[in-house]
């Protein structure tokens, strides 16, 4: 595929113009929608792609900080109400420094699955995943998270113990996180579940991932009225990396072995690995408040609309010179 | 998550004879004329309704309203001005058929897409307010709802005025795909730069309020109130029943059930919201006053 390529040249373009210090916006959207035109591929490809972020031997949350930590301890419990096995966390050291980590964990066979709830997580599982990235603030840690689920769990108990307010919390907390924050899409990235530990300073996509805001069967379901136009809902969703960030939704792709990353292991989670050190280098020597201020702007920025009467940035630069003063 | 509120959307726009069966479809249009109380089945008068706040006067059931229709019984006459209603949508990630449902929901629901702004007084104090319409595709949140709602906590800050937020929503708009997710992290984004300079927020959550909107900004007020019998929930109950496989209790996911569950911190009749905002905007502004 030739959006690799093109993802190259436009970040090659990038740094052309941060050292000239000419503008070129208009060139990296025309390459940025060039990106998009690669990602039209049919259905049916696509659908190839979904199932590859969902295969049943893709490298895990656990397998991937097992792989690029030297060490690494597991932290249990939200504190609250339980432990919930299909969000774990836990602190461990990537070449010498010590990092949180942080991530949907799906099983690796039906028995664990079962355990695990397929990746599916309850309210328990958002408020361990905060206590973790605020004990990583405390501590100046940076947090990491990886992931991949479905989605929250659409059940009784879930709402009865607050799925919304978990998430919510979640979505506000780790915005004024005054620690590094990176987010990595490993498969699926399913809708509230998805973004509920996905408020980083930089997100990234594995290759054969996708994020979402419904699953390509709900969609189909829903606006098709057939679950099983899911490969054409897939395609009119825009949910495949390169469409991510031809949005400018998330910051970077990491590359996969051909075939997908649960052909080898080992080289996914180097590729992760790499992009982690590189992300920290950059973020590390910025300061807390500066990481949380620049988190928020990040966030509050994204959509697309127009406005009769100028553009949007004026009011954000408006506001953003108020609160910095406050 | 984002199901329930398009299968509602449906019955809203489309108004098919077959799909008439969920009692609400059919209350917008009951408001006008001679009916009984789709909860109690007591005949009503034209007028009586909206007398009484547009709640049944023997039952209290509370029936759905516009943010136009908000306004005129919550805030004091003729001081609600609105702002912001100059952004519009767009078609984000080109999704089939989004330009048409757009423009039959502007058709029949008027501009300014699934949000109202303005700053208005709530007996005498003044407030930055933003209003959800159900009735435009289904109150759902895609770009324009988020940077309506961003910029309605924005003003808060800016002038450092307390903000009122009412909640009604079947959940993101899944025809902007990626774009309404953020909306959920862009909202609650907007929501912690208040909270560092204390502005307080209070979230009225009125039925139905669902999916992504129940798990962002409608679960971070200082304060949370729902209206009597509103659904409040995440997944939608259709959604729920089909990954159960079983029928879900009685009064699931209620107003009472959240308030059970610890999730508002009270549940106030459409009759006494004024007075009781008024109250709590008296009680919070303490950070207001000395600045």
């Amino acid at each position: 595929m030739e959006t690799n390529e093109i993802q190259k040249k436009i970040q090659e373009l990038q740094s052309l113009a941060e050292k000239s210090n000419v503008n070129i916006d208009s060139d990296i959207k025309r390459l940025s929608e060039k990106l998009g035109e690669g990602a039209r591929m049919t259905p049916a490809d696509l659908w190839k792609k979904i199932q590859l972020a969902r295969h049943s031997d893709r490298p895990t949350t656990l397998e991937i900080i097992a792989t690029i930590t030297e060490s690494f301890m597991e932290l249990h419990g939200d504190r609250y109400y339980g432990d919930d096995a299909a969000m774990v966390g836990g602190v461990g050291l990537l070449e010498g420094r010590p990092v949180t980590f942080i991530g949907h964990q799906k099983g690796r066979n039906m028995k664990e699955n079962i355990r695990r709830n397929y990746g599916w997580a309850h309210p328990e599982g958002y408020r361990k995943a905060l206590r973790l990235a605020k004990q990583a603030e405390k501590f100046g840690r940076p947090v990491v998270t990886f992931i991949d689920t479905a989605g929250a769990y659409p059940g009784i108990a879930s709402e009865e113990r607050g799925i919304s307010e978990a998430i919510a919390r979640n979505l506000k907390e780790f915005a004024m996180l005054r620690t590094p924050v990176l987010c990595f899409i490993i498969g699926e990235g399913g809708s509230g579940g998805a973004i509920g530990i996905a408020v980083g300073n930089e997100v990234f996509m594995l290759e054969n991932s996708f994020y979402t805001v419904i699953s390509p069967e709900g969609c189909a379901s829903i606006l098709l009225r057939d679950p099983s136009k899911a490969p054409e809902a897939a395609s009119q969703l825009k949910l495949l990396p390169s469409d991510l960030l031809a949005f400018g939704i998330v910051d970077g792709i990491i590359r996969e072995p051909d075939g997908g990353a649960h052909i080898d292991h080992v080289v996914t989670a180097a590729n992760i690995k790499a992009q982690i050190l590189d992300s920290l280098k950059r973020l590390e020597t910025k300061t807390g408040e500066q990481l949380a201020r620049e988190r928020m702007a990040k966030f509050m920025s994204m959509g697309r609309f127009v406005e009769e009467g100028g553009p949007k940035s004026n009011f954000f630069q408006r506001l953003f010179s108020i609160t910095r003063k406050s | 998550m984002a199901s329930f509120q398009h299968l509602l959307d449906r019955l809203f726009l489309k108004k098919q004879a077959v799909q008439r069966t969920t009692p609400d479809t059919d209350e917008r249009r009951l408001v006008a004329q001679k009916h009984s109380c789709p909860s109690c089945h007591e005949p009503l008068e034209v007028g009586e309704l909206e007398a009484n706040l547009f709640c049944c006067p023997k039952c209290q059931h509370h029936y759905r309203i516009t943010a136009a229709e908000r306004i005129k019984t919550l805030v004091d006459p003729e001081s609600f001005v609105e702002f912001g209603e100059e952004i519009d949508s767009v078609n984000p990630i080109g999704f089939p058929g989004y330009e048409g449902k757009l423009s039959e929901a502007r058709n029949s629901s008027g501009p300014g897409d699934s949000v109202t702004n303005g700053i208005a007084l709530i007996d005498g104090r003044k407030v930055i307010l933003s209003i959800m319409n159900f009735k435009f595709m289904g109150g759902s949140m895609g770009s324009v709802a988020g940077e309506k709602l961003t910029r309605a906590l924005l003003t808060g800050l800016e002038k450092r005025l307390p903000v009122v937020l009412f909640t009604t929503s079947g959940g993101m708009r899944m025809q902007e795909g990626i774009f309404s997710l953020m909306q959920m992290a862009k909202t609650s984004a907007a929501i912690a730069q208040l909270e560092m300079a204390q502005i307080p927020l209070f979230i009225v959550l009125t039925d139905p309020t669902y999916g992504g909107v129940t798990a962002s900004f409608a679960m971070l007020g200082d304060v949370i109130l729902a209206e009597p019998g509103a659904a409040i929930g995440f997944a939608g109950p259709r959604v729920i029943e089909s990954t159960i496989r079983q029928k879900l209790p009685e009064g699931f996911q209620k107003s009472e059930f959240q308030l059970a569950k610890g999730f508002v911190d009270a549940i106030v009749p459409r009759t006494e919201l004024k007075k009781t905002l008024g109250f709590l905007i008296d009680t919070h502004s303490n950070n207001l006053r000395v600045r």
